[in-house]
């Protein structure tokens, strides 16, 4: 019966999903310090960039494309680590993989100064991938495997070690410090598509691996020993979908700086409204957490307007909220 | 009941092992003291040193040790000992070596409401201290409440602790980025914990709230052992475990904030604390006040080495952090291998 239902829902939840992503974009391309017309928007978009409000416009878009795509990775990603983890509070930043693709790119900039974007993309990368190690063989080690609990607290001391070191470095390197302050909190605002370009590939190349491991998490999700039953070699599954989900949340960071939460409210959402297969899952994840992030970011530039509230601490406010409920409301070991 | 010689000889053993562990710690505390007393940018001699604080001595010598020294050293003690028994109380209490204060949120809000009144208010000194540990309690209790689902769960609480935690980082990361660029630096300093601006006024309300919050815990030690064996068998033994868990709470969150109001959120004090003077002295005794000594010890000497030993002056909370973080990675791997908690 509920079967039933969730299946002739379905389609109709990937239309309402497409539905607002364009709603978003176009709020996001409208609103911001100046409101555009629908004129300017026609404008900015097609390249005229003339008037005020077309080339606030002509602006606007490459923001709203990295937040879509930023806020695609980390809801793919979150999604990923929630399956490979099995646990329902899995989010790069909670599990401390923000912070450490952070330290990795704070530690760049102090020694190297403005280097290309490939290489802090690259430190990022390798920084996430230390941090989901650490965090993953720290909380597994031991009876009872990576529960919620530890996993969670893992995360969140790892997440306290490493933003100690952060400012360890930044502390001596005053004219540092303010470039790294306003980068920590994680905002898509002044993007371009030159700092977009670069790591594209690398989402890609994280989408591809964590789509395909979509049947493998579904086994996985029947409990190791039953996918080890089922024929799935339960390690390389959870390494090959890790790498995947590291790799989207390190460029995302990397682009953006360290944004949380996207990753554990949006996949709940489509556990909601699609059912408990990932193969359901991770496609609308990538969906939802554009939209999210999209919205999440045309809300901080209004609620201070004409100032800015970064995306970071929007996210932070709306999904922290989540994160409590879950914890109030679900059985945490479940999933 | 008449217990036999040999439990009586385990018990003797374990009391001589305390006492003995905690005579180590309190002289260790005090050598420490001493050290960064005479040992700074200057070297002072000891009898200099106790002519200045006497005040038989006066000049250039006496303000180093008077204004300087000896507030920072002082702060540095109680700090210490307020952060290191907090965070046992809390440990005990959540029965898991990492759910100190500063991992699940209450150093969070202490710091969040101190950085605000810096950066945004303009505000100082005892305005701060208020604003810390109004703050600091005001989350705890939201955790408790927000974690209360007809009765508390330790779980629960440590959960909700690190969701409000990661919102309050974020704000507090907000309100840096608004800071203007010379305060920048000092905000990241105070966040990180420092005793830079140590003057002995501070050390005041520190005591008066060590003595008594401090001396709120110790009076319901056993209570905590005894909830250490698990909520229902706690309350099989007689602890009205709802109403001692409220007060511990309280008493270690006003600790751990009046201390973060003077020095900062100290990186990992109360963290590691509690389970360094486990390792020396638990032996079924109560782990307050070792964890208190230690917590001291660890500052004094994490300050010292900061002013003194490292190339760059850092501030006490680095290099606390950077000590921390191995050890951290050590305790979980060990004690999750054993599967016991602290």
């Amino acid at each position: 019966m509920s079967r039933d239902r969730t299946l002739s829902s379905r389609p109709v939840g990937v239309a309402i999903l497409i539905g607002l992503l364009i709603l978003a974009g176009l709020l996001s391309v409208t609103f911001g310090a100046r409101v555009t017309g629908w004129t300017e928007i026609r404008a900015g978009l097609g390249g005229d960039v003339r008037t005020v409000g077309g080339a606030a416009v002509a602006s606007r878009v490459p923001r709203t494309a990295l937040a879509a795509l930023a806020g695609g990775a980390l809801g793919l990603s979150g999604a990923v680590m929630q399956g490979i983890t099995r646990n329902p509070l899995a989010d790069p930043g909670i599990l401390g993989v923000n912070a450490g693709a952070a330290l990795a790119v704070v530690v760049t900039l102090a020694v190297g100064g403005l280097v290309p974007l490939e290489v802090y993309l690259w430190t990022a990368i390798a920084g996430a991938a230390v941090a989901a190690i650490a965090v993953y063989l720290i909380a597994g080690l031991g009876a009872g495997g990576a529960t919620p609990l530890k996993l969670a607290l893992a995360g969140a001391a790892i997440t306290a070690a490493l933003t100690s070191l952060t400012t360890a470095v930044v502390l001596p390197r005053g004219d540092i410090a303010g470039l790294v302050q306003s980068w920590l909190v994680g905002g898509v605002g002044g993007a371009t598509w030159d700092r977009i370009a670069p790591v594209l590939p690398v989402m890609a190349f994280g989408a591809v691996i964590s789509l395909a491991c979509a049947r493998k998490l579904d086994t996985l999700a029947l409990g190791d020993e039953t996918a080890a039953g089922m024929g799935e070699t339960v390690w390389r599954a959870r390494l090959v979908a890790a790498a995947g989900a590291v790799a989207l949340c390190g460029a995302a960071t990397a682009a953006c700086g360290p944004i949380g939460f996207v990753g554990l409210v949006v996949p709940h959402l489509c556990r909601l409204v699609f059912g408990v297969s990932y193969r359901w899952i991770l496609p609308t994840s990538i969906a939802s957490g554009a939209a999210l992030l999209v919205v999440a970011d045309v809300a901080g530039r209004i609620v201070l307007r004409p100032a800015e509230l970064d995306v970071g601490i929007v996210t932070a406010f709306l999904g922290a909220p989540v994160f409590i409920a879950i914890v109030r409301h679900r059985r945490v070991s479940a999933l | 009941m008449i217990a036999s010689p040999e439990l009586r000889a385990v018990r003797a053993e374990a009391r001589r092992r305390r006492r003995l562990v905690l005579a180590l710690l309190s002289t260790m505390v005090l050598g420490v003291i001493g050290l960064s007393l005479c040992v700074g940018h200057s070297f002072v001699p000891p009898g200099a040193v106790i002519a200045a604080l006497t005040g038989a001595a006066d000049g250039g010598e006496a303000f180093t040790i008077r204004v300087l020294r000896a507030p920072r050293a002082v702060l540095a003690c109680l700090a210490g000992m307020c952060f290191g028994m907090g965070g046992a109380a809390f440990q005990t209490l959540l029965r898991n070596p990492l759910a100190s204060p500063d991992i699940i949120g209450i150093s969070a809000g202490a710091s969040a409401a101190a950085v605000w009144c810096i950066v945004v208010l303009g505000l100082s000194g005892m305005a701060v201290s208020v604003a810390a540990v109004t703050a600091g309690l005001g989350v705890a209790a939201l955790i408790y409440v927000l974690a209360w689902r007809g009765g508390t769960a330790g779980t629960r609480l440590i959960l909700v602790g690190i969701g409000i935690s990661a919102m309050l980082q974020s704000f507090i990361a907000y309100v840096l980025t608004q800071a203007p660029s010379w305060s920048l630096l000092e905000a990241l300093r105070w966040m990180t914990g420092s005793l830079n601006a140590a003057q002995i006024d501070q050390a005041m309300p520190l005591a008066v709230a060590l003595a008594v919050f401090g001396g709120v815990l110790f009076a319901l030690r056993r209570d905590l052992e005894t909830m250490r064996m698990g909520d229902d068998t706690a309350a099989g033994l007689g602890v009205a475990i709802d109403r001692v868990r409220a007060i511990v709470i309280c008493a270690a969150t006003a600790l751990v904030a009046f201390a973060t109001a003077a020095a900062g959120p100290v990186a990992f004090v109360a963290f590691l604390s509690g389970p360094i003077a486990a390792r020396l002295a638990y032996r079924g005794g109560s782990i307050l006040v070792p964890a208190a000594l230690t917590g001291a010890a660890l500052v004094l000497l994490a300050d010292f080495a900061g002013q003194v030993l490292l190339p760059t002056r850092y501030p006490v909370g680095i290099v606390t952090g950077m000590l921390g973080a191995p050890y951290l990675v050590l305790l979980i791997v060990r004690d999750n291998r054993r599967g016991t908690s602290l």
